[in-house]
């Protein structure tokens, strides 16, 4: 992987979260999370599993309902308003650890559904912006199967390609990689890398901390529903502030 | 990094699968003589037919009478099918005047017709609904009459295949639509749809159907303002409507709990909304995945029409039943049924493989 040289964005914030928690049941899974990320930034939350980083980037989308405080995403505040949710999913894209194709759709139709239903696009068009996205990811020849006939990081790189055809804003990646096998993940992460390239505000969940250090713009650790640290890869890695975070990274970098 | 070609560096060892046995004898061999156990199956089940085979041959072909002008020529032992010859017409029309058997005939036609065009998946759609509603009025002009020349017929005389068809195809078509909305319903977020939607479907399915039956015949007339009516024949359509969409229902609500919450998370992200993302994701998912039992209970309430016959409706079985009290033909029951579970049976058969072929078109996708 070669070195992203991109900008350090600058500009409007376009998610911000403020002071937002957010309980299952009695479990704190969220305490007092703010982070803001502006257009063009690439942002990897890392941390331990059960620390909340899914969530945190679900309740972005509002899979999850934040309970307190608020969530500002292009603009649009997040609420039980549900014009103001879907405008937010219309310009929110996601890509989850289990790929969730529609198995009852070829290729080609799980990329044109929401287009064609959300954004009213002309079948035809659809199509081509499809095919388009296709290609970007590398599998054209794959438009006419079902999900269920490709390998894994294939499935990954149509829902890569599903979510761009709607051509949101932000792309959410929920740990991508983390159902793949070895020699598939580098597949995904290639089409990642170009995405984060080519300006995509980007906030990623993800253990890929070579990944993380060739396209981050921030990175964030979370730890027991907390942001511990944030700040610039180059730091973050060379000398963490906090001892969870360095307790954290010598686990994970040791092998 | 350059991609390797393994079958370059590291050619394989080609090996072929070993040809499976063919011919009769291999045959008998792999499937019916394979062990101990199963060639002492094979002789009995042999030996049961050679007794049970034969007897019915001499019954049904043999010994039987074809022609006869009454019952009394049948004593032969034999199958009496002058029985059927004198009285299939009205076993399969009833009371319907004789003159214009032509009318019931041609809904029969009319609703095979309907059916083997909705087992076309390239037909469904707008067209097809359209289809349905004109074929069902021409079926109600003809049945009932009065219009273009023909004589009017009260429905107390559509008897026989007609009135089972009518009872039981109308009764899915209507069914269905109802049961999605409920199984919907039932798994609403929104508290009095859910509890109405339980509601029904409890009290629905926890009556005996005959009880639902006899409530709508009796009951509803006495509950209603006095000078309206609604026709029995309406009656114990809705009746039947109504049962099947409780049990229908829950069949949908059993595919639309194996739907994994990630199909509704990627449809809410994708912005979909509630109403897209149940018609394109969820639906079609969890429909295809409970056609054996959806057919399996087609097929069961396809039967059950005959329960019309306790509020003297003459469907199919009813109408074979009163063929049977002809005083010139008494005690052919064996015929009378015979011939009306080849009836059932052609109707029933055709569903079940019509459901096997669309779950293999429905599971293509997910065959890896």
């Amino acid at each position: 992987m070669t070195d992203a040289t991109a900008a350090t964005p600058v500009g409007e914030p376009i998610i911000e979260l403020r002071h937002v928690d957010k309980w299952f049941g009695e479990f704190h899974v969220l305490r007092d999370i703010n982070l803001e990320v502006k257009k063009g930034e690439r942002v990897v939350v890392c941390g331990p599993s059960g620390s909340g980083k899914s969530t945190m980037i679900r309740c972005v989308n509002r899979l999850e309902e934040h309970q307190r405080g608020q969530i500002i995403v292009a603009g649009i505040e997040l609420t039980s308003d549900v014009k103001n949710i879907e405008a937010i999913r219309r310009e929110v894209g996601m890509v989850f650890q289990q790929f969730n194709l529609f198995p009852h759709l070829t290729v080609l139709q799980n990329l044109t559904l929401a287009p064609i239903w959300v954004r009213k696009l002309p079948r035809k068009e659809a199509e081509e912006t499809a095919r388009l996205y296709l290609e970007r990811v590398r599998i054209p020849e794959q438009a006419d199967k079902y999900p269920g006939q490709l390998s894994g990081g294939q499935q990954q790189r149509v829902a890569i390609a599903r979510s761009l055809c709607m051509k949101p804003e932000i792309m959410l990646f929920d740990e991508p990689t983390s159902a793949l096998d070895p020699e598939m993940i580098k597949e995904v992460l290639d089409v990642m890398v170009e995405l984060a390239r080519e300006g995509m505000t980007m906030v990623c969940v993800t253990h890929e901390m070579g990944f993380a250090r060739t396209v981050a713009d921030t990175m964030v650790f979370m730890d027991r529903g907390e942001i511990v640290e944030r700040g610039p890869p180059a730091r973050f890695f060379a000398n963490p502030e906090s001892d969870r975070t360095k307790l954290f990274l010598s686990q994970i970098l040791s092998h | 990094m350059a991609d390797i070609d393994v079958t370059q560096e590291l050619p394989l060892p080609v090996e072929r699968p070993r040809p499976a046995a063919s011919g009769p004898i291999d045959w008998l061999r792999t499937n019916l003589f394979n062990s101990i156990p199963n060639t002492i199956l094979t002789l009995i089940a042999l030996y049961l037919l050679a007794v049970t085979i034969p007897p019915v041959i001499r019954w049904a072909l043999v010994d039987a009478i074809w022609h006869a002008d009454s019952g009394r020529a049948c004593h032969t032992g034999g199958a009496c099918w002058a029985f059927i010859a004198e009285k299939g017409r009205f076993i399969l029309f009833g009371r319907f005047p004789y003159e214009e058997h032509w009318r019931p005939l041609f809904a029969v036609v009319i609703f095979v017709a309907m059916v083997l065009a909705s087992c076309n998946r390239r037909l469904w759609g707008r067209w097809l609904a359209i289809l349905w509603l004109t074929g069902l009025i021409v079926v109600g002009g003809l049945m009932r009459g009065g219009i273009l020349g023909m004589s009017y017929v009260e429905p107390e005389l559509w008897n026989g295949l007609p009135l089972t068809l009518i009872l039981s195809v109308v009764g899915m078509v209507f069914a269905f639509p109802l049961a999605i909305v409920l199984a919907l319903g039932r798994r609403s977020r929104l508290p009095a749809v859910r509890a109405i939607c339980v509601g029904y479907i409890e009290l629905i399915r926890g009556v005996p159907s005959i009880t639902l039956l006899f409530m709508a015949s009796v009951m509803l007339p006495l509950l209603l303002p006095t000078g309206m009516t609604i026709d029995k024949l309406l009656r114990a359509q809705v009746a039947i409507i109504m049962f099947a969409a409780a049990f229908l229902a829950e069949i949908i609500r059993g595919g639309l709990q194996a739907i994994p919450r990630g199909q509704f998370e990627a449809a809410d992200s994708l912005g979909l909304g509630y109403w897209r993302r149940t018609r394109l994701i969820v639906l079609p998912q969890a429909l295809a995945m409970v056609i054996p039992p959806l057919v399996n209970n087609f097929i069961s309430s396809f039967k059950n029409t005959s329960l019309v016959s306790i509020i003297s409706l003459f469907d199919l079985l009813g109408a074979a039943n009163a063929a049977l009290t002809d005083a010139n033909w008494q005690g052919f029951y064996m015929e009378a049924y015979v011939f009306t579970a080849v009836i059932y049976f052609t109707f029933c058969f055709f569903m079940s493989r019509y459901s096997q072929m669309l779950e293999r078109e429905f599971n293509r996708g997910r065959r890896r």
